[in-house]
Protein backbone atom coordinates (compact mmCIF):
# COMPACT_ATOMS: atom_id res chain seq x y z
CA UNK A 1 0.00 0.00 0.00
CA UNK A 2 1.22 3.50 -0.89
CA UNK A 3 4.52 1.99 -2.01
CA UNK A 4 3.79 -0.28 -4.96
CA UNK A 5 2.46 0.81 -8.34
CA UNK A 6 0.50 -2.27 -9.29
CA UNK A 7 -3.31 -2.36 -9.43
CA UNK A 8 -4.02 -4.18 -6.17
CA UNK A 9 -1.74 -1.85 -4.25
CA UNK A 10 -3.51 1.17 -5.73
CA UNK A 11 -6.91 -0.26 -4.88
CA UNK A 12 -5.84 -1.00 -1.30
CA UNK A 13 -4.38 2.49 -0.94
CA UNK A 14 -7.56 4.13 -2.22
CA UNK A 15 -9.76 2.06 0.10
CA UNK A 16 -7.52 2.78 3.07
CA UNK A 17 -7.33 6.53 2.44
CA UNK A 18 -11.07 6.72 1.69
CA UNK A 19 -11.60 5.07 5.09
CA UNK A 20 -9.51 7.79 6.69
CA UNK A 21 -11.70 10.40 4.95
CA UNK A 22 -14.80 8.67 6.33
CA UNK A 23 -13.42 8.66 9.89
CA UNK A 24 -12.47 12.34 9.55
CA UNK A 25 -15.95 13.21 8.30
CA UNK A 26 -17.58 11.20 11.12
CA UNK A 27 -15.90 13.30 13.83
CA UNK A 28 -15.94 16.48 11.69
CA UNK A 29 -12.16 16.82 11.46
CA UNK A 30 -11.12 19.58 9.07
CA UNK A 31 -8.64 17.40 7.20
CA UNK A 32 -8.17 13.64 6.85
CA UNK A 33 -4.47 14.21 7.61
CA UNK A 34 -5.64 14.82 11.18
CA UNK A 35 -6.72 11.17 11.52
CA UNK A 36 -4.08 8.61 12.44
CA UNK A 37 -5.04 4.96 12.42
CA UNK A 38 -3.99 3.13 15.61
CA UNK A 39 -4.72 -0.22 17.22
CA UNK A 40 -7.28 1.49 19.41
CA UNK A 41 -7.73 4.16 22.07
CA UNK A 42 -4.88 2.88 24.25
CA UNK A 43 -2.34 3.08 21.44
CA UNK A 44 -3.67 6.50 20.42
CA UNK A 45 -3.13 7.89 23.93
CA UNK A 46 0.32 6.29 24.10
CA UNK A 47 1.11 7.89 20.75
CA UNK A 48 0.41 11.34 22.18
CA UNK A 49 2.29 10.54 25.40
CA UNK A 50 5.42 9.40 23.58
CA UNK A 51 5.40 11.53 20.41
CA UNK A 52 4.37 14.75 22.09
CA UNK A 53 4.83 14.21 25.83
CA UNK A 54 8.29 12.64 25.78
CA UNK A 55 9.73 15.73 24.09
CA UNK A 56 7.54 18.46 25.57
CA UNK A 57 7.03 17.52 29.22
CA UNK A 58 9.83 18.18 31.66
CA UNK A 59 10.48 18.70 35.36
CA UNK A 60 8.29 21.53 36.66
CA UNK A 61 5.51 20.84 34.16
CA UNK A 62 2.13 19.45 35.11
CA UNK A 63 -0.32 17.05 33.47
CA UNK A 64 -3.91 17.23 34.61
CA UNK A 65 -6.09 14.11 34.70
CA UNK A 66 -9.34 13.18 36.43
CA UNK A 67 -9.86 10.32 38.88
CA UNK A 68 -12.48 8.76 36.61
CA UNK A 69 -9.99 7.93 33.85
CA UNK A 70 -9.58 4.48 32.38
CA UNK A 71 -6.14 3.11 33.24
CA UNK A 72 -5.11 3.68 29.63
CA UNK A 73 -5.37 7.43 30.24
CA UNK A 74 -3.44 7.22 33.52
CA UNK A 75 -0.67 4.69 33.05
CA UNK A 76 1.07 6.19 29.96
CA UNK A 77 1.34 9.54 31.78
CA UNK A 78 2.58 7.92 35.00
CA UNK A 79 5.24 5.99 33.05
CA UNK A 80 6.32 9.17 31.29
CA UNK A 81 6.31 11.12 34.54
CA UNK A 82 8.89 8.68 35.93
CA UNK A 83 11.06 9.28 32.87
CA UNK A 84 10.74 13.05 32.56
CA UNK A 85 9.99 14.10 36.13
CA UNK A 86 6.87 16.17 35.54
CA UNK A 87 3.99 16.21 38.03
CA UNK A 88 0.55 14.67 37.49
CA UNK A 89 -2.43 16.28 39.18
CA UNK A 90 -5.72 14.43 39.57
CA UNK A 91 -9.05 16.28 39.61
CA UNK A 92 -11.70 14.96 41.98
CA UNK A 93 -14.86 13.11 41.11
CA UNK A 94 -18.02 13.46 43.22
CA UNK A 95 -19.51 10.46 45.01
CA UNK A 96 -22.14 10.15 42.28
CA UNK A 97 -19.44 9.73 39.65
CA UNK A 98 -19.77 13.22 38.16
CA UNK A 99 -16.71 15.34 37.54
CA UNK A 100 -15.84 18.06 40.03
CA UNK A 101 -15.47 20.82 37.44
CA UNK A 102 -14.41 23.43 39.99
CA UNK A 103 -11.63 21.17 41.21
CA UNK A 104 -10.53 20.37 37.65
CA UNK A 105 -10.50 24.00 36.58
CA UNK A 106 -8.88 25.07 39.87
CA UNK A 107 -5.96 22.70 39.27
CA UNK A 108 -4.90 24.43 36.03
CA UNK A 109 -1.84 26.63 36.35
CA UNK A 110 0.77 28.08 34.02
CA UNK A 111 2.67 24.82 34.59
CA UNK A 112 -0.14 22.72 33.07
CA UNK A 113 0.88 21.49 29.64
CA UNK A 114 -1.92 19.06 28.87
CA UNK A 115 -5.28 18.09 30.35
CA UNK A 116 -6.62 14.60 29.66
CA UNK A 117 -10.22 13.61 30.24
CA UNK A 118 -12.67 10.84 29.38
CA UNK A 119 -15.57 12.18 27.35
CA UNK A 120 -17.76 9.46 28.88
CA UNK A 121 -16.80 7.38 31.92
CA UNK A 122 -16.54 3.69 31.06
CA UNK A 123 -17.75 2.85 34.59
CA UNK A 124 -20.58 5.28 35.31
CA UNK A 125 -21.54 6.41 31.82
CA UNK A 126 -21.33 10.03 32.98
CA UNK A 127 -20.80 12.43 30.07
CA UNK A 128 -18.18 15.08 30.75
CA UNK A 129 -18.28 18.59 29.33
CA UNK A 130 -15.06 18.20 27.34
CA UNK A 131 -15.67 21.51 25.58
CA UNK A 132 -15.65 23.38 28.91
CA UNK A 133 -12.42 21.72 30.03
CA UNK A 134 -10.81 22.28 26.59
CA UNK A 135 -11.63 25.99 26.88
CA UNK A 136 -10.08 26.12 30.36
CA UNK A 137 -7.00 24.25 29.10
CA UNK A 138 -6.48 26.66 26.23
CA UNK A 139 -6.92 29.67 28.52
CA UNK A 140 -3.94 28.33 30.47
CA UNK A 141 -1.91 27.60 27.35
CA UNK A 142 -2.37 23.82 27.78
CA UNK A 143 -3.44 21.18 25.28
CA UNK A 144 -6.52 19.00 25.67
CA UNK A 145 -6.71 15.26 25.04
CA UNK A 146 -10.05 13.49 25.12
CA UNK A 147 -10.48 9.75 25.59
CA UNK A 148 -13.56 9.30 23.43
CA UNK A 149 -13.69 5.48 23.51
CA UNK A 150 -17.13 5.64 25.14
CA UNK A 151 -18.50 8.70 23.33
CA UNK A 152 -17.70 8.42 19.61
CA UNK A 153 -19.63 5.09 19.33
CA UNK A 154 -22.65 6.41 21.20
CA UNK A 155 -23.30 10.06 20.35
CA UNK A 156 -22.52 12.75 17.78
CA UNK A 157 -18.96 13.98 18.35
CA UNK A 158 -17.60 17.06 16.61
CA UNK A 159 -13.90 17.64 17.28
CA UNK A 160 -14.02 21.18 15.91
CA UNK A 161 -16.95 22.14 18.10
CA UNK A 162 -15.25 20.60 21.15
CA UNK A 163 -12.03 22.35 20.10
CA UNK A 164 -9.88 19.56 21.52
CA UNK A 165 -6.28 19.02 20.43
CA UNK A 166 -6.32 15.22 20.53
CA UNK A 167 -9.19 12.72 20.61
CA UNK A 168 -8.86 8.94 20.72
CA UNK A 169 -11.33 6.14 20.06
CA UNK A 170 -11.61 2.44 19.17
CA UNK A 171 -13.32 0.58 16.35
CA UNK A 172 -14.45 -2.47 18.31
CA UNK A 173 -16.83 -0.42 20.48
CA UNK A 174 -18.68 0.89 17.41
CA UNK A 175 -19.45 -2.28 15.43
CA UNK A 176 -15.98 -2.34 13.85
CA UNK A 177 -13.32 -5.00 14.35
CA UNK A 178 -10.76 -5.21 17.14
CA UNK A 179 -7.26 -3.88 16.51
CA UNK A 180 -8.29 -0.65 14.80
CA UNK A 181 -8.93 2.79 16.21
CA UNK A 182 -7.99 6.36 15.55
CA UNK A 183 -6.30 9.39 16.98
CA UNK A 184 -7.50 12.80 15.91
CA UNK A 185 -4.87 15.53 16.29
CA UNK A 186 -4.85 19.12 15.15
CA UNK A 187 -2.72 19.32 12.01
CA UNK A 188 -0.42 22.07 13.28
CA UNK A 189 0.43 19.95 16.33
CA UNK A 190 0.94 16.75 14.35
CA UNK A 191 3.30 18.53 11.99
CA UNK A 192 5.52 19.58 14.90
CA UNK A 193 5.46 16.21 16.64
CA UNK A 194 8.13 13.53 16.26
CA UNK A 195 7.16 10.02 15.09
CA UNK A 196 5.84 7.39 17.53
CA UNK A 197 7.49 4.33 16.02
CA UNK A 198 10.07 3.85 13.29
CA UNK A 199 9.70 1.75 10.16
CA UNK A 200 8.35 1.87 6.66
CA UNK A 201 5.92 4.50 5.36
CA UNK A 202 6.64 7.00 8.17
CA UNK A 203 9.86 8.18 6.49
CA UNK A 204 10.44 10.26 3.39
CA UNK A 205 14.10 9.46 3.02
CA UNK A 206 16.82 7.42 4.68
CA UNK A 207 20.21 8.27 3.21
CA UNK A 208 23.48 6.75 4.33
CA UNK A 209 26.52 8.96 4.61
CA UNK A 210 29.74 7.00 4.31
CA UNK A 211 31.77 9.84 5.80
CA UNK A 212 29.57 10.20 8.88
CA UNK A 213 28.72 6.50 9.09
CA UNK A 214 25.19 7.59 9.77
CA UNK A 215 21.75 7.54 8.15
CA UNK A 216 20.07 10.91 7.71
CA UNK A 217 16.30 10.53 7.96
CA UNK A 218 13.45 12.84 7.06
CA UNK A 219 9.88 12.11 8.12
CA UNK A 220 6.82 11.69 6.00
CA UNK A 221 3.91 14.13 6.45
CA UNK A 222 1.12 13.46 8.96
CA UNK A 223 -0.76 11.18 9.26
CA UNK A 224 1.71 8.69 7.71
CA UNK A 225 4.54 10.00 9.92
CA UNK A 226 2.76 8.22 12.79
CA UNK A 227 1.90 4.98 10.99
CA UNK A 228 5.07 2.89 10.88
CA UNK A 229 4.93 -0.45 9.12
CA UNK A 230 2.17 -2.09 7.16
CA UNK A 231 -1.10 -0.69 8.50
CA UNK A 232 -4.22 -2.62 9.46
CA UNK A 233 -5.73 -2.06 6.01
CA UNK A 234 -8.68 -4.41 6.46
CA UNK A 235 -9.37 -2.95 9.91
CA UNK A 236 -9.50 0.62 8.58
CA UNK A 237 -11.85 -0.35 5.76
CA UNK A 238 -14.10 -2.28 8.18
CA UNK A 239 -14.17 0.67 10.58
CA UNK A 240 -15.31 2.94 7.75
CA UNK A 241 -18.08 0.45 6.89
CA UNK A 242 -19.20 0.43 10.55
CA UNK A 243 -19.30 4.23 10.45
CA UNK A 244 -21.42 4.17 7.29
CA UNK A 245 -23.86 1.83 9.03
CA UNK A 246 -24.05 4.08 12.11
CA UNK A 247 -24.49 7.16 9.93
CA UNK A 248 -27.43 5.53 8.17
CA UNK A 249 -29.11 5.21 11.60
CA UNK A 250 -27.87 8.63 12.71
CA UNK A 251 -25.80 9.20 15.85
CA UNK A 252 -28.54 11.31 17.43
CA UNK A 253 -30.86 8.28 17.05
CA UNK A 254 -28.21 5.97 18.53
CA UNK A 255 -27.97 8.23 21.58
CA UNK A 256 -31.75 8.53 21.88
CA UNK A 257 -32.21 4.74 21.79
CA UNK A 258 -29.52 4.17 24.43
CA UNK A 259 -30.93 6.85 26.72
CA UNK A 260 -34.40 5.34 26.41
CA UNK A 261 -33.08 1.88 27.33
CA UNK A 262 -30.99 3.26 30.20
CA UNK A 263 -33.89 5.19 31.67
CA UNK A 264 -36.18 2.17 31.33
CA UNK A 265 -33.59 -0.18 32.85
CA UNK A 266 -32.76 2.12 35.78
CA UNK A 267 -36.43 2.54 36.69
CA UNK A 268 -37.17 -1.18 36.35
CA UNK A 269 -34.07 -2.22 38.32
CA UNK A 270 -35.01 0.21 41.11
CA UNK A 271 -38.63 -0.92 41.14
CA UNK A 272 -38.20 -4.69 40.87
CA UNK A 273 -34.99 -5.48 42.71
CA UNK A 274 -34.62 -5.26 46.47
CA UNK A 275 -30.98 -6.23 47.02
CA UNK A 276 -29.66 -4.20 44.13
CA UNK A 277 -27.47 -1.12 44.47
CA UNK A 278 -26.95 1.26 41.57
CA UNK A 279 -23.64 3.10 41.69
CA UNK A 280 -23.15 6.66 40.53
CA UNK A 281 -25.79 9.00 39.27
CA UNK A 282 -28.99 7.54 37.86
CA UNK A 283 -29.88 10.83 36.16
CA UNK A 284 -30.00 9.70 32.55
CA UNK A 285 -29.75 13.29 31.30
CA UNK A 286 -26.13 13.20 32.51
CA UNK A 287 -25.10 9.81 31.21
CA UNK A 288 -24.93 7.32 28.35
CA UNK A 289 -26.06 3.69 28.28
CA UNK A 290 -23.95 2.34 31.14
CA UNK A 291 -25.34 1.18 34.50
CA UNK A 292 -22.88 0.10 37.21
CA UNK A 293 -24.49 -1.97 39.96
CA UNK A 294 -24.04 -4.56 42.67
CA UNK A 295 -26.17 -7.19 44.38
CA UNK A 296 -26.03 -7.42 48.17
CA UNK A 297 -24.00 -10.41 49.36
CA UNK A 298 -22.63 -11.26 45.93
CA UNK A 299 -19.45 -10.31 44.14
CA UNK A 300 -19.63 -8.68 40.73
CA UNK A 301 -18.21 -11.92 39.28
CA UNK A 302 -21.06 -13.94 40.83
CA UNK A 303 -23.52 -11.61 39.10
CA UNK A 304 -21.70 -11.76 35.77
CA UNK A 305 -21.36 -15.55 35.84
CA UNK A 306 -25.03 -15.97 36.74
CA UNK A 307 -26.13 -13.61 33.93
CA UNK A 308 -23.78 -15.42 31.54
CA UNK A 309 -25.80 -18.57 32.08
CA UNK A 310 -28.74 -16.79 30.42
CA UNK A 311 -26.67 -15.34 27.58
CA UNK A 312 -26.57 -11.91 29.21
CA UNK A 313 -23.13 -10.38 29.15
CA UNK A 314 -22.30 -7.91 31.88
CA UNK A 315 -18.78 -6.87 32.73
CA UNK A 316 -17.48 -7.43 36.27
CA UNK A 317 -14.44 -6.15 38.12
CA UNK A 318 -13.12 -2.60 38.17
CA UNK A 319 -13.29 -2.07 34.42
CA UNK A 320 -9.70 -0.77 34.28
CA UNK A 321 -10.78 2.20 36.39
CA UNK A 322 -9.60 1.39 39.90
CA UNK A 323 -9.34 5.00 41.19
CA UNK A 324 -13.04 5.58 40.45
CA UNK A 325 -13.92 2.40 42.36
CA UNK A 326 -11.90 3.77 45.29
CA UNK A 327 -14.14 6.86 45.19
CA UNK A 328 -17.21 4.61 45.09
CA UNK A 329 -15.62 2.65 48.00
CA UNK A 330 -16.05 -0.57 46.03
CA UNK A 331 -13.88 -3.61 45.40
CA UNK A 332 -15.61 -4.02 42.05
CA UNK A 333 -18.88 -3.50 40.22
CA UNK A 334 -21.02 -5.22 37.65
CA UNK A 335 -21.82 -3.11 34.59
CA UNK A 336 -24.76 -3.35 32.25
CA UNK A 337 -24.34 -1.48 28.99
CA UNK A 338 -26.50 -0.96 25.95
CA UNK A 339 -26.06 -0.35 22.26
CA UNK A 340 -28.26 -0.02 19.21
CA UNK A 341 -28.97 -3.76 18.99
CA UNK A 342 -30.46 -4.01 22.51
CA UNK A 343 -34.20 -3.97 23.12
CA UNK A 344 -36.70 -3.28 25.91
CA UNK A 345 -37.50 -7.01 25.98
CA UNK A 346 -33.86 -7.75 26.71
CA UNK A 347 -33.91 -5.26 29.60
CA UNK A 348 -37.01 -7.03 30.96
CA UNK A 349 -35.23 -10.39 30.72
CA UNK A 350 -32.14 -8.92 32.40
CA UNK A 351 -34.20 -7.63 35.35
CA UNK A 352 -35.91 -11.04 35.67
CA UNK A 353 -32.48 -12.66 35.93
CA UNK A 354 -31.42 -10.08 38.55
CA UNK A 355 -34.54 -10.88 40.58
CA UNK A 356 -33.58 -14.55 40.42
CA UNK A 357 -30.03 -13.94 41.58
CA UNK A 358 -31.34 -11.97 44.54
CA UNK A 359 -32.73 -15.27 45.87
CA UNK A 360 -29.20 -16.55 46.54
CA UNK B 1 -3.58 -40.91 35.34
CA UNK B 2 -5.46 -37.59 35.37
CA UNK B 3 -3.87 -34.34 36.51
CA UNK B 4 -5.30 -30.96 37.55
CA UNK B 5 -4.11 -29.61 34.18
CA UNK B 6 -6.41 -32.06 32.41
CA UNK B 7 -9.36 -30.14 33.83
CA UNK B 8 -8.11 -26.56 34.18
CA UNK B 9 -7.79 -24.27 31.14
CA UNK B 10 -6.44 -21.32 33.07
CA UNK B 11 -6.37 -19.57 36.42
CA UNK B 12 -6.82 -15.81 36.65
CA UNK B 13 -6.69 -13.23 39.41
CA UNK B 14 -10.21 -11.83 39.81
CA UNK B 15 -10.24 -8.23 38.63
CA UNK B 16 -11.23 -5.98 41.52
CA UNK B 17 -11.61 -8.67 44.14
CA UNK B 18 -8.69 -8.86 46.48
CA UNK B 19 -6.92 -12.22 46.48
CA UNK B 20 -9.78 -14.00 44.70
CA UNK B 21 -8.86 -16.36 41.92
CA UNK B 22 -11.04 -17.61 39.10
CA UNK B 23 -10.46 -21.15 37.87
CA UNK B 24 -11.72 -21.75 34.34
CA UNK B 25 -12.23 -25.39 33.47
CA UNK B 26 -11.54 -26.78 30.01
CA UNK B 27 -14.64 -26.63 27.81
CA UNK B 28 -14.83 -30.36 27.19
CA UNK B 29 -14.09 -31.19 30.83
CA UNK B 30 -16.18 -28.58 32.61
CA UNK B 31 -19.22 -30.76 33.30
CA UNK B 32 -17.06 -33.55 34.69
CA UNK B 33 -15.07 -31.06 36.78
CA UNK B 34 -18.20 -29.50 38.29
CA UNK B 35 -19.66 -32.96 38.96
CA UNK B 36 -16.49 -34.15 40.71
CA UNK B 37 -16.31 -31.01 42.85
CA UNK B 38 -19.97 -31.25 43.85
CA UNK B 39 -19.48 -34.89 44.86
CA UNK B 40 -16.58 -34.04 47.20
CA UNK B 41 -17.42 -30.64 48.69
CA UNK B 42 -20.26 -29.78 51.08
CA UNK B 43 -23.08 -27.75 49.60
CA UNK B 44 -24.04 -24.64 51.58
CA UNK B 45 -26.29 -22.94 49.04
CA UNK B 46 -27.43 -23.46 45.48
CA UNK B 47 -29.08 -20.98 43.14
CA UNK B 48 -31.04 -22.51 40.26
CA UNK B 49 -28.29 -25.06 39.62
CA UNK B 50 -26.11 -22.21 38.37
CA UNK B 51 -24.17 -21.03 41.44
CA UNK B 52 -23.09 -23.51 44.11
CA UNK B 53 -21.67 -22.23 47.38
CA UNK B 54 -19.44 -24.96 48.79
CA UNK B 55 -17.00 -25.73 51.58
CA UNK B 56 -14.08 -28.11 51.42
CA UNK B 57 -11.34 -28.59 53.99
CA UNK B 58 -12.51 -25.44 55.78
CA UNK B 59 -12.38 -23.37 52.61
CA UNK B 60 -15.47 -21.62 51.26
CA UNK B 61 -15.76 -21.20 47.48
CA UNK B 62 -18.24 -21.02 44.63
CA UNK B 63 -18.62 -23.18 41.55
CA UNK B 64 -20.64 -22.16 38.50
CA UNK B 65 -22.35 -24.57 36.15
CA UNK B 66 -20.78 -22.69 33.24
CA UNK B 67 -17.46 -24.29 34.27
CA UNK B 68 -15.80 -21.77 36.54
CA UNK B 69 -14.95 -21.57 40.22
CA UNK B 70 -14.01 -18.64 42.41
CA UNK B 71 -11.79 -19.25 45.41
CA UNK B 72 -11.31 -16.62 48.06
CA UNK B 73 -8.35 -15.98 50.35
CA UNK B 74 -6.02 -18.37 48.59
CA UNK B 75 -2.48 -17.83 49.87
CA UNK B 76 -0.46 -19.37 47.08
CA UNK B 77 -0.57 -21.17 43.74
CA UNK B 78 0.61 -24.31 45.51
CA UNK B 79 -2.30 -24.16 47.98
CA UNK B 80 -4.80 -23.75 45.12
CA UNK B 81 -3.24 -26.60 43.16
CA UNK B 82 -3.42 -28.87 46.16
CA UNK B 83 -7.12 -28.04 46.75
CA UNK B 84 -7.94 -28.54 43.07
CA UNK B 85 -6.12 -31.87 43.10
CA UNK B 86 -8.14 -33.00 46.11
CA UNK B 87 -11.39 -31.88 44.49
CA UNK B 88 -10.82 -33.10 40.94
CA UNK B 89 -8.67 -36.22 41.14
Amino acid sequence: MHRAVHTLSQEATDLHENSREKVAQFINAGDSAEVIFTRGTTEAINLVAYSWGLRNLKQGDEVLLSLMEHHSNIVPWEILSKLNGFKIKYANVHGDGTLDYEDFEGKFSDKTKIACLSHVSNVSGVVNDAKRIAKAAHEHGALMLVDAAQSVPHMPVDVRDLDVDFLAFSGHKMLGPTGIGALYGKKALLEKMEPFQGGGEMIREVSYSKEKEHCGISWNDPPWKFEAGTPNIAGGIALAEAIKYLQRIGMAEVLKHEKMLTEYAVKKMQKCCTKLRLYGTTDTSMKCGIIPFGVEGLSSHDVALFCDNYGIMVRSGFHCAQPLHQIFKLQSSARASFYIYNTVDEVDRFVEVLKEIEQF
Amino acid sequence: MSTVEDYVARIEGACGEEKDVIVIFKYDKKEEAVKRILSKASLKNNLAGIIFELTFQGLSFRVYSSGKAIFRSIKSKEELHSILAALLL
